[in-house]
């Protein structure tokens, strides 16, 4: 067995998770914060890719440029959407919330499916078929592009909740929503920012999801399992954990795929995903509540 | 049954004996596209009555329950297909087998304290592990599906569910309404309450001595094994299986809609939820395609926001309200 | 029991009643063939097999009005299966119903198993249009045919034409990677891979199959793992979205086998794999039934084709156009010739078919016992300049085959 073979294998992997992380990050602060199970997570970032194809195709915008227009624009989406909405939600049970957003989800991939057709739209970038020669190694330079995308706007929201009241404000409604009622934060409209930042997170991850995978309405809900499966894994309203567990789900899925079955690999992160839930409820990176 | 027949108003009883009345005459004159629809009606009403018992008495969220109807389908049909064993005993196997995998995973989530959606989770992820295990297992057919021979000159042995539309009919019809009577019967048992008072406050049900332990395992045996019988009937009704569609989270989701959308924790909810929803599907295939706007996506787009909207409307389910409208106000669990 | 499941139901035989009534009523034009033979098409235009289902949907379309200019006459109703089974029965049922004769589908092997049974009940034909599994003309339908090859026939002619490509090539290759989606199809096609490889008689060592979950998101770990075994050849069977990637992972990591042939499956030829590989996308070979680019009815289908989808390119679409016609085409040649719209007396017709001129390469359709049209061959179709061309058999061919294929590198 060729050692740079594996190490080439292993790369792919870490890539391939940051990326995957960064999609998990918008679900981790929605379902870590307002703890609304949002279903409809995939949904969402196959819409930004969408309008990342759009962008490309009739303004020639990069999809690492119109990231930013499209993040503000689905901040505003999530806003509206949970003041309309969610908020009605949020003291629901689960399997309600569920409902709702199973159904919305419907809605985003059948409207999808009417307003461009089936069959995936992509988007061709100059550097689509590059890679970085290192060694025997080959690295494709979308995917450094996108993980690397990832690892900044990570560290923006990392930073955003660490260093900014509001951001302060929103980790402590989290943490005890009763107390911060009481000393007098205005939960609903936290929780709608809360939804906003998370919309803005797919609609980036969605943006750099592009030069990667083609847009089809038919990505939506393996995206949000995936999601799903890494936030868990990762650990729950860690931003180091969407993005620890994106590569823990992408190196083992990576591996599995190297050295057993390609077609077996996401077996790997169910099993992951059901050890997580039993031996480390709170995630790799999450605290015990 | 006496005491479950006393339980329901006398308006309601009327009701009810003129809707049964009405069920088993109505082949009579229904054609067969109505026919068909009624037998997916049973069917999800059947399903949805044992995610019910799950969920709406025992409150344990499963998204996986396509992983029992999958599991009881398949073992039946390999029973069948292998060595010619009819589905009235493969049924059993079958229920076995689902039963086993729901102990496995009730054991998992309750021992190790998975609730709420991470137990949800956690049957997902054992629905999504057995289908792609079933996609690469040769002796099932792997992701190229197992087939049942169609047999015309079998066509007579019902009790091998070899039959035409009426056999499944009824059996359906069967199945809704027993599981609607084992529901009924259980909810007033003891199991019942201890299933409400976990559901309502586990703290609360752990202090009165309720070992809830042993009374969530009950609720998911139970409705594992109900599961699985459905799935054998479906598998036998279509003949073939595919670990893509027996397995997919988007039937997990199919089972739960007609419950939630009916009134969880209620006996009439899940086959309330059933009439709705199967006849709204085909509904809005007629409706877009009469009014013009049968654009493929059109129907599934009105079917999600209609959803949204009973969801948001009737939070509690289409059938409390209902009851309300039609004077049964008296609670039956 | 077995009285309840025989009996009729009561609308149908009022309908019946209803319908001879008529028959009697006007006897002279009932038997000339002024009434249409009307077809329910079934097809998936929504849900995960959308791509395909929309692109049969389009052959559907355009097949009444080239029907009609070769003197066949019906009436299409179109139904969209939402790629779900239980859909694809109660609106087969629904359409029976509502006076469907003779029903076309349904793209994938679960809706078209699932309305075989309805038509068997009913007595109405059933055309399948495409559908690759075995067991679909092996359960026992006898109002079922299929006018397109199964799996087995697929490979073994898939497997004879490679054979013919590298003797006319003259192309030395000693290895080969076998390469699978696994779903329905692609586990089909593997099954004869592992099945006809060995007797084959290919001049090349088979070093690895592998199957890799056509959702996944990503397949560069699968090219590295083809790239370790470096084959000469790498055989494909994809769908459309995992071949793009396929080929957009093994330019980014270099890897440049001598060809990559597809035994028979679709994936190498859509308009996205076009788009989105713009000239890498060239020199792929893939074998597969292909519509005869001189027979005078794929003619007059492209013509059709054309002018009614100015996006779409027939030379694309022809192969789910073309057997979507076909099977239409099956049933209203028999409803022509059996003068008859009654189920029996039609399948009677049907199972009798003998169709000399169609659309796709090959033989007269017609059927075995089973109702499976056993003469249904390949062809080795490659794409040149993003456009396919039939290089094999050679009577047919409006190209010769390119292999070693270029390089990767300088085709931009």
């Amino acid at each position: 067995m060729n050692i740079a073979i594996v190490v080439n294998v292993v790369i792919e992997g870490v890539l391939t998770g940051l990326i995957y992380g960064l999609m998990a990050l918008g679900l981790s602060v929605i379902f870590g914060v307002v703890r609304v199970v949002n279903f409809a997570h995939g949904e969402f970032a196959v819409v930004a890719m969408y309008a990342a194809y759009l962008l490309f195709v009739n303004f020639g915008l990069d999809p690492i440029v119109s990231l930013f227009p499209i993040a503000a624009v689905f901040f505003f989406v999530g806003y509206a959407l949970q003041t309309v909405l969610i908020n009605r939600f949020v003291d629901r049970s689960e399997h309600e919330q569920f409902i709702l957003l199973v159904g919305l989800a419907i809605v985003i991939v059948n409207g999808l499916l009417m307003i461009f057709g089936p069959d995936a739209r992509p988007t061709n970038l100059p550097y689509s078929f590059d890679s970085y020669a290192i060694g025997p190694l080959f690295v494709d330079k979308a995917r450094v592009y996108a993980a690397v995308g990832a690892l900044v706007v990570a560290a923006a929201l990392f930073a955003f909740f660490r260093y900014t009241s509001i951001g302060t404000a929103i980790r402590a409604c989290a943490d005890n929503r009763t107390g911060a009622a009481v000393v007098g934060l205005n939960i609903k409209r936290l929780y709608a920012l809360t939804f906003g930042l998370g919309l803005a997170c797919v609609g980036a991850a969605g943006a750099l999801m592009v030069p990667i995978a083609d847009a089809s309405p038919l990505l939506s809900q393996a995206f949000t399992l995936l999601a799903f499966t890494i936030v868990i894994v990762g650990g729950l309203g860690s931003m180091a954990g969407a993005l620890i567990g994106g590569v823990v789900i992408g190196v083992s899925e990576a591996l599995a795929s190297f050295f057993m079955a390609p077609s077996m690999k996401s077996m790997v992160s169910f099993a992951l995903l059901v050890a997580v839930l039993v031996l480390r409820p709170q995630g790799l990176m999450g605290r015990r509540i | 049954m006496k005491d479950l027949w006393s339980a329901i108003p006398r308006r309601g009883r009327v009701i009810l004996l003129v809707a049964i009345t009405l069920l088993l005459a109505a082949p009579m004159v229904l054609d067969r596209y109505l026919i068909s629809i009624f037998v997916l009606i049973f069917y999800f009403a059947y399903v949805g009555q044992a995610w019910n018992l799950m969920m709406g008495f025992a409150g344990q969220l499963s998204l996986g329950h396509a992983l029992y109807a999958g599991l009881g389908g398949y073992v039946a049909a390999l029973l069948w297909f292998y060595f010619g064993i009819g589905p009235w005993l493969g049924v059993f196997a079958g229920v076995a087998v689902a039963a086993t995998f729901g102990a496995v995973i009730g054991w998992l989530g309750f021992r190790f304290g998975i609730e709420g959606v991470y137990f949800a989770l956690l049957t997902i992820a054992f629905a999504e592990f057995t289908r792609i295990a079933f996609d690469n297992m040769a002796f099932t057919g792997g992701a190229g599906g197992l087939f049942l021979l169609y047999d015309a000159q079998r066509s007579h042995e019902w009790w091998n569910l070899r039959g035409g539309p009426l056999l499944f009919y009824y059996l359906g019809l069967a199945l809704a309404a027993a599981a609607a009577i084992l529901t009924a019967r259980l909810a007033r048992s003891r199991i019942g309450f201890q299933w409400l008072a976990v559901r309502e406050d586990q703290q609360a049900a752990l202090a009165l001595g309720i070992n809830v332990f042993r009374v969530k395992m009950i609720a998911v045996l139970i409705s594992s094994g109900m599961t699985a019988i459905g799935g054998v009937l479906i598998a036998f009704y279509y003949n073939n299986l595919f670990p893509a569609q027996a397995f997919d989270i988007g039937r997990s989701i199919e089972i739960i809609l007609a419950p939630v959308i009916g009134g969880l924790g209620t006996i009439f909810g899940p086959i309330v939820g059933a009439f709705i929803l199967t006849p709204l599907g085909e509904g809005l295939i007629a409706l877009t395609v009469s009014l013009g706007v049968n654009v493929p996506g059109a129907k599934a787009v009105f079917y999600g926001l209609t959803l949204m909207a009973i969801i948001t409307l009737r939070p509690d389910g289409v059938w409390p309200w209902l009851k309300r409208l039609l004077g049964l106000t008296e609670t039956e669990s | 029991m077995t009285g309840i499941l025989m009996q009729p139901n009561r609308r149908r035989l009022l309908a019946g009643a209803v319908a001879s009534a008529a028959t009697l009523a006007a006897p002279a034009i009932g038997r000339a063939q002024s009434a249409a033979l009307k077809v329910a098409v079934v097809l998936p235009r929504s849900g995960y097999l959308a791509p395909a289902g929309q692109s049969c949907h389009r052959g559907a379309l355009i097949a009444p009005k080239v029907l009609a200019d070769h003197g066949y006459n019906v009436e299409l109703v179109h139904i969209d299966s939402e790629s779900n089974a239980d859909i694809a029965r109660t609106q087969t049922e629904r359409a029976i119903d509502d006076g469907a004769q003779a029903v076309v589908g349904a793209f994938d092997s679960g809706s078209s198993l699932a309305m075989a049974q309805v038509c068997e009940q009913r007595q109405v034909p059933l055309s399948v249009n495409i559908g690759a599994a075995p067991q679909l003309t092996e359960q026992g339908y006898k109002f079922l045919v299929r006018n397109f090859p199964t799996g087995g026939m697929l490979v073994s002619n898939g497997l004879s034409l490679i054979k013919s490509l590298l003797d006319v090539t003259k192309l030395d290759a000693r290895t080969a990677v076998f390469m699978h989606a696994n779903d329905t199809f692609g586990t089909a096609q593997r099954a004869a891979m592992d099945h006809l490889f060995p007797t084959a008689g290919l001049p090349f060592t088979l070093l690895d199959s592998i199957s890799y979950d056509p959702k996944a998101q990503d397949l560069s770990v699968e090219v590295t793992k083809v790239r370790s075994l470096n084959p000469d050849l790498l055989l494909v069977v994809t769908r459309a979205a995992d071949a793009i990637k396929l080929v957009r992972d093994m330019v980014r990591q270099r890897f440049e086998p001598k060809g990559i042939i597809s035994p028979g499956s679709p994936g190498l030829y859509d308009e996205e794999f076009y788009q989105a590989l713009g000239p890498l996308s060239d020199y792929m070979l893939y074998n597969l039934p292909w519509a005869n680019p001189k027979a005078q009815m794929t003619q007059a289908l492209e013509a059709a084709f054309t002018p009614a989808n100015p996006t779409f390119r027939f030379a694309v679409e022809c192969f789910n156009v073309g057997f979507t016609f076909e099977a239409l085409l099956v049933v209203a040649a028999a409803y022509k010739t059996a003068g008859s719209a009654t189920g029996v007396e039609l399948m009677q017709a049907v199972r009798e078919t003998k169709i000399a001129d169609h659309v796709m390469i090959g033989p007269p359709i017609q059927f075995d016992e089973k109702g499976q049209n056993v003469g249904i061959p390949s062809a080795a179709v490659q794409n040149r300049h993003k456009t396919p061309a039939v290089t094999l058999p050679v009577d047919v061919a409006t190209a010769m085959p390119v292999l070693p294929m270029p390089g990767w590198q300088g085709r931009t």
